[in-house]
């Protein structure tokens, strides 16, 4: 019988993603519901030193496989490493995050092991001893709840929703050998080219400022980036901006952009289409500043203000660098 | 042209060709789904959603694979075949590809396939794709309706062959593909043999339209359809939407008027999100 929580931890060059914490955290609130353990499975190449910090937020084992061919991620060779000690173990929940990596991980995984998958969800709870995921469909436009029949039931969770919580467990390590063939290895990551001013990904960042058509021109951006500088935020566009070619696509928020859900959401000459508040509403706070108080940004927003942008955000710049002195 | 990032290690259209490569068998996954415009409506029972008013299109991430894929046989030599999952209606979606420029068409029709999740859309596709050559499959990274993100990938191990998803830029040179992935933070330059699945990311490439000569020629492209006794696979889903539900609502905002300034409502603002929201 299919037993414990399992979660496949992220980590880069070394260090944890903030997602697997948020992964052990949830899969331990569900495993004690089940009375299971929680596992995780962590992938790399001299991973060994960090495998410990699992622990600390509730995971029980952690099965580790270190070798050379699992940095940089490639999806070959971690995806049959996880298959391969998932296989072996059995587990009732298997539990990724809906990172870059984890989008591509998962779906390799519910092909190897022949099961079902919830994407991106933001809720996942425990009814009659299985599980039930919650996730936007339609870009948030509805919700679905999923069940899955099969084993491990899988679901991804998006970043930045669930929170990671301590809660010291054992964290014991287990080592085990990925058993990775040379020729199972087919893609070749080339080269790494790291964005630069570190600024932190928009699936990532806790506020998010971002403008639209009303910002008028690539060249007035730079009111958004002085306000992110002091908040610690990351610049995002609706695709107005980028359709413009004002803002790289990257930066786009929205059904065709990344899905976001930051603490703090501040919309700037955004009007708010559909296709924009698909993107965004799953933000904890959202602000809108737009001049038109007939916008429909304004029905998703907590606080609006009706003004000229171009006013109102260099002295918002200003009150926020004076609060945070 | 070369990237912005990576320089002349990706080189973009090389203007000096070394010859013709062979001519490339390429496949385009494509599905039919709302217009990113559509309200979406539950139905009143949450056993799906209200499919009257719908202006249904091609996939936007779908559309990025399929120009890419036209580019590729314009360039190489080849031949594109269209396979979709749907109702009758997306028949539609399959006759705009064909007029687009895509050769001929599967479209796997079945009602048993209506709900169906990535596992059994991805082996119905396969089925479908092991009966034509192929080299290169392409899809979109995810579809925007059930935004689930898998049937690449599922697809790519039930061929079992490699997958780069997410793709931003594609460059297909001595036998082999390059693509350029955006992650968190970084961007990567990956490079995988043939045969393998790519699935395209906004910022690939411009779709083009389909032209008036093209849609009267695909009405004579062929297109075959079948179904799951035809395909012979499974046509049960482990993962089911078991209920549909409204986006949960949100509370109703405040309009900071603050002393009717722009300074005075910039900073209301500042001292209400450092206060009362508690995020900054």
């Amino acid at each position: 019988m299919a037993k414990g929580v399992w979660i496949v931890a992220e980590q880069r060059d070394g260090a944890f993603r903030k997602i697997s914490f948020e992964l052990a955290s949830t899969a331990r609130k569900l495993a004690d519901q089940l009375g299971e353990e929680v596992c995780a499975v962590l992938c790399g190449s001299g991973i060994e030193g960090i495998a410990g910090q699992l622990g600390k937020y509730g995971v029980d084992k952690v099965y580790a496989a270190d070798d050379p061919a699992l940095e940089p991620y490639t999806t070959d060779a971690h995806a049959a490493a996880v298959a391969k000690v998932v296989k072996e173990n059995d587990p009732a929940i298997l539990l990724l995050g809906a990172s870059t990596q984890g989008k591509d991980l998962s779906g390799r995984l519910v092909g190897k092991l022949a099961t079902g998958l919830a994407t991106d969800c933001t809720d996942v709870k425990i009814v009659d001893g299985k599980l039930l995921a919650v996730r936007p469909m339609y870009a948030g436009k509805c919700f679905g709840e999923i069940t899955i029949s099969s084993f491990p039931q899988m679901a991804t969770l998006r970043p930045n929703v669930f929170p990671a919580v301590e809660n010291a467990k054992a964290g014991t390590v287990v080592k085990f050998d990925p058993a990775l063939a040379a020729g199972q290895l087919k893609t070749k990551i080339l080269e790494v080219q790291k964005d630069t001013g570190g600024k932190v990904d928009l699936t990532e960042a806790n506020i998010i400022i971002s403008g639209g058509r009303g910002m008028k021109g690539p060249e007035n951006y730079v009111i958004l980036e002085e306000l992110a500088a002091v908040l610690g935020a990351t610049v995002g566009a609706s695709r107005a901006a980028v359709d413009a070619g004002w803002r790289s696509q990257r930066d786009q928020v929205g059904q065709t952009g990344k899905v976001v859900s930051p603490n703090l959401y501040i919309a700037c000459g955004i009007s708010g289409a559909i296709q924009h508040l698909a993107g965004m509403s799953s933000s904890k706070f959202i602000v809108a500043i737009n001049k038109d108080a007939e916008a429909p940004i304004f029905a998703k927003a907590d606080y609006g203000i009706v003004d000229d942008l171009f006013k109102v955000v260099p002295e918002l710049t200003k009150e926020c660098k004076k609060l945070l002195a | 042209m070369a990237d912005e990032d990576f320089g002349d290690r990706f080189q973009i259209c090389p203007q000096v060709s070394h010859g013709k490569e062979e001519n490339v068998n390429i496949v385009a996954c494509v599905k039919q789904v709302p217009d990113s415009e559509a309200q979406i409506k539950v139905k009143p029972d949450g056993s799906g959603i209200e499919e009257g008013g719908i202006k249904w299109v091609m996939n936007p991430y779908d559309e990025f694979g399929l120009e890419e894929a036209l580019r590729l046989k314009e360039k190489n030599g080849g031949e594109v075949t269209i396979v979709s999952v749907g109702p009758q209606r997306a028949m539609e979606t399959i006759r705009t590809a064909l007029a687009m420029g895509a050769d001929k068409g599967i479209h796997i029709c079945d009602p048993a396939f209506d709900g169906a999740d990535a596992y059994v859309t991805a082996s119905a596709l396969a089925a479908a794709i092991k009966a034509v050559p192929f080299d290169i499959v392409f899809c979109g990274q995810r579809a925007i309706d059930d935004d689930s993100a898998q049937v690449g990938a599922v697809l790519a191990e039930l061929l079992g062959i490699p997958q780069v998803t997410v793709v931003t830029k594609f460059e297909f040179t001595d036998g082999a593909v390059k693509v350029i992935r955006p992650i968190e933070g970084a961007q990567l330059l990956i490079e995988c043999p043939l045969p393998c699945v790519v699935t395209a990311q906004k910022g690939l490439n411009e779709p083009r339209y389909a032209s008036l000569p093209g849609i009267m020629k695909a009405k004579k492209k062929p297109v075959e359809v079948k179904d799951s006794a035809v395909l012979g696979v499974s046509v049960v889903s482990n993962a089911k939407v078991a209920r549909f539900v409204p986006p949960p609502a949100r509370a109703a905002g405040k309009i900071i008027c603050g002393d009717g300034t722009p300074e005075g409502k910039a900073a209301e603002l500042a001292r209400l999100l450092r206060e009362e929201a508690k995020v900054i």
